[in-house]
């Protein structure tokens, strides 16, 4: 199997042994993708039932309901936090030895991360699914066509499987289940505040402004609701490609670097 | 592929900072046969297995497995060898079945091949009853089989075994034993690391000492037996005043002076490698002289034996004072 074709194949198998072993894992521990939806139903049920009433009224910005600003900007977050369980498995499979396996047999040197990043984003899926259904009841409404309303789920999947490589990097580089957790922890909460993705950055401390303004998650969030609802968003769509392009290139050799050299 | 050698290295040298986990280490290991590599935590035989199955890179030195340089062609090696760790490197929440079955597909099997081979491992390794459990209700035995099954799915050549009984109660080693001995009877060549003497003893065909990074002996364990004087008969006499007669009597048993403990009344014989005839002729010898002996024992040489010997420190300490390599292996 030297051809271009065979490699591909072989590749693509591997990929596929791996991530059908860490959606059965999912399967078999359902509570894992109810409590990570169970963080994003409250953080959506707190932020529209407490800041709605504030910024309820802000205009044109929120497109007459602040639960259609919400929820696009909540399932960001939500595909990060998503992203995060790829560092934190990865983690937890260096110290179980079971890396050490995978890294032993004659498989793709990648393919271990690809079935993992590839898992989580499917596992993403079903908590969008969830997220989605709950938004309608809260009175969210897609208004820019079936397409568009497919297009966005489809760049915030691509956006939080970007960022499950970035999060390959840090659970292969800290080793450890635990820091691998708080590592994201940290990163996800200010990248997702000082953002556009609960608020307008408009309100914001001017410096903060700046950094909010030209951020990944601002570009997601602000794409999603270009694609949602129709609302102008200066690029956003090309902003969140580029950015997912730009992320993938950095972190998935270095990831795969990682992993070759000593897991 | 012409190579004499299952598995072989020369000067293998890694360190963590200051501390060497191996230091020089030249090996060669037959084919179709267990080559035991013996020594406490810390001597460096995960590290001496990490290098050979592709895992680590070494600093200085060369390992081959079947004649092909682990560093030039980590892919080939790969296709030749399976691992089992010191952990069970088995997912949890995949039944046994889905393990081997996952496994196989990462060896390239077909769909077909791989569904009959998990079915042929579950056998082999008497887990066919467990197939459908997840493996968190496995017991530790069960894991540690499985654990050894599933780097057995490839049919590699050459298999490495760290610690694989290491916490295992005395019966589910025994099995594990046995199936080390039938998978060598398949032609498989086995590299097992292990802490017990007993083990090597039982297994190896040639045994290698490793401590902090070196190898400091190396035969068959016949061989190392006899570097240390083989075994030992203690025995225990009621009274002093048969201290003489008892003496007198098994001195021409003995291989080397024996030495008598006047606190505890307790004599050590030293009698080489055959410790059963000898302890029948101590008995009959001492019976002849009318002394009628309490406690009476017989010892093989244990890993501290060996390293009282070898070394002139004990096996434990030389756990103590590695510790910290350990920590460096982490890391």
């Amino acid at each position: 199997m030297n051809t271009l074709t065979g490699r591909i194949y072989l590749q693509l198998a591997d990929t596929w042994a791996i991530t059908r072993r860490n959606l059965l894992r999912y399967i078999r521990l359902p509570q894992l993708v109810f409590f990570s939806s169970i963080q994003p139903i409250i953080f959506l049920t707190l932020f529209n039932f407490v800041f709605g009433g504030a910024l309820g009224n802000a205009g044109a910005a929120l497109h007459g309901k602040y639960i259609n600003y919400l929820l696009p900007g909540i399932i960001v977050q939500v595909t990060l936090f998503g992203g995060l369980q790829t560092g934190i498995g990865l983690a937890r499979d260096i110290n179980s030895g079971i890396l050490d396996r995978f890294r032993s047999l004659p498989m793709s040197r990648s393919a271990v991360l690809a079935g993992r990043t590839v898992a989580d984003t499917l596992r993403n899926v079903v908590v969008i699914a969830i997220m989605l259904g709950y938004g309608y009841l809260l009175g969210f409404r897609f208004s820019n066509g079936i397409g568009n309303a497919v297009g966005m789920i489809a760049i915030l999947l691509l956006f939080g499987f970007a960022f499950s490589w970035f999060s390959a990097f840090i659970g292969l580089s800290v080793k450890d289940e635990e820091t691998a957790q708080l590592a994201g922890f940290v990163m996800v909460f200010p990248l997702t505040f000082a953002s556009a993705a609960f608020v307008p950055p408009a309100s914001m401390a001017r410096w903060l402004q700046h950094f909010a303004n030209n951020q990944p998650v601002t570009f997601a969030a602000n794409a999603a609701r270009d694609l949602a609802l129709g609302l102008p968003s200066n690029g956003a769509i090309w902003k969140t490609l580029l950015s997912t392009i730009i992320i993938l290139v950095i972190f998935v050799p270095l990831s795969v670097y990682y992993y070759r050299r000593r897991a | 592929m012409s190579a004499d050698f299952a598995f072989e290295t020369k000067g293998l040298t890694k360190h963590y900072g200051n501390i060497f986990a191996l230091n020089g280490v030249s090996i060669k290991a037959d084919r179709g046969k267990i080559f035991g590599l013996l020594g406490p935590n810390g001597a460096g035989k995960t590290t001496l297995i990490r290098i050979l199955a592709t895992l680590l890179e070494p600093d200085k030195g060369s390992a081959k497995v079947l004649g092909v340089n682990v560093v030039d062609l980590p892919g080939e090696v790969r296709n030749n060898i399976g691992l089992a760790g010191q952990f069970a490197a088995v997912d949890e929440y995949l039944t046994g079945e889905e393990n081997l079955y996952m496994t196989s597909r990462l060896y390239h099997l077909g769909a077909k091949e791989a569904k009959t081979r998990t079915k042929e491992i579950l056998e082999k390794l008497h887990l066919t009853d467990a197939a459908k459990r997840t493996v968190r209700t496995y017991s530790g035995g069960m894991r540690r089989r499985l654990d050894v099954g599933a780097c057995l799915v490839g049919r590699p050549k050459v298999l490495f075994l760290d610690e694989p009984t290491t916490g295992l109660d005395p019966r589910t080693r025994i099995d594990l034993w046995n199936i080390i001995r039938e998978l060598v009877q398949d032609g498989t060549s086995i590299l097992l690391t292990t802490q017990y003497l007993e083990e090597a003893d039982e297994l190896a065909d040639t045994i290698a000492v490793l401590d902090r990074g070196k190898i400091i002996a190396e035969g068959t364990s016949k061989q190392l037996k006899a570097r240390l004087g083989g075994d030992v008969i203690e025995f225990e006499i009621l009274k002093d005043s048969d201290q003489d007669r008892a003496q007198k009597a098994i001195a021409t048993i003995a291989k080397k002076p024996p030495s008598y403990d006047e606190a505890s009344k307790i004599f050590t014989v030293p009698v080489g490698g055959e410790g059963s005839k000898s302890l029948v002729e101590i008995v009959r010898a001492l019976d002849k002289a009318g002394v009628a002996p309490h406690a009476l024992s017989l010892h093989q040489p244990s890993l501290d034996d060996v390293f009282l010997s070898l070394t002139g420190s004990k096996a434990s300490d030389v756990a103590e004072a590695s510790k910290a390599t350990r920590r460096g292996d982490k890391s």
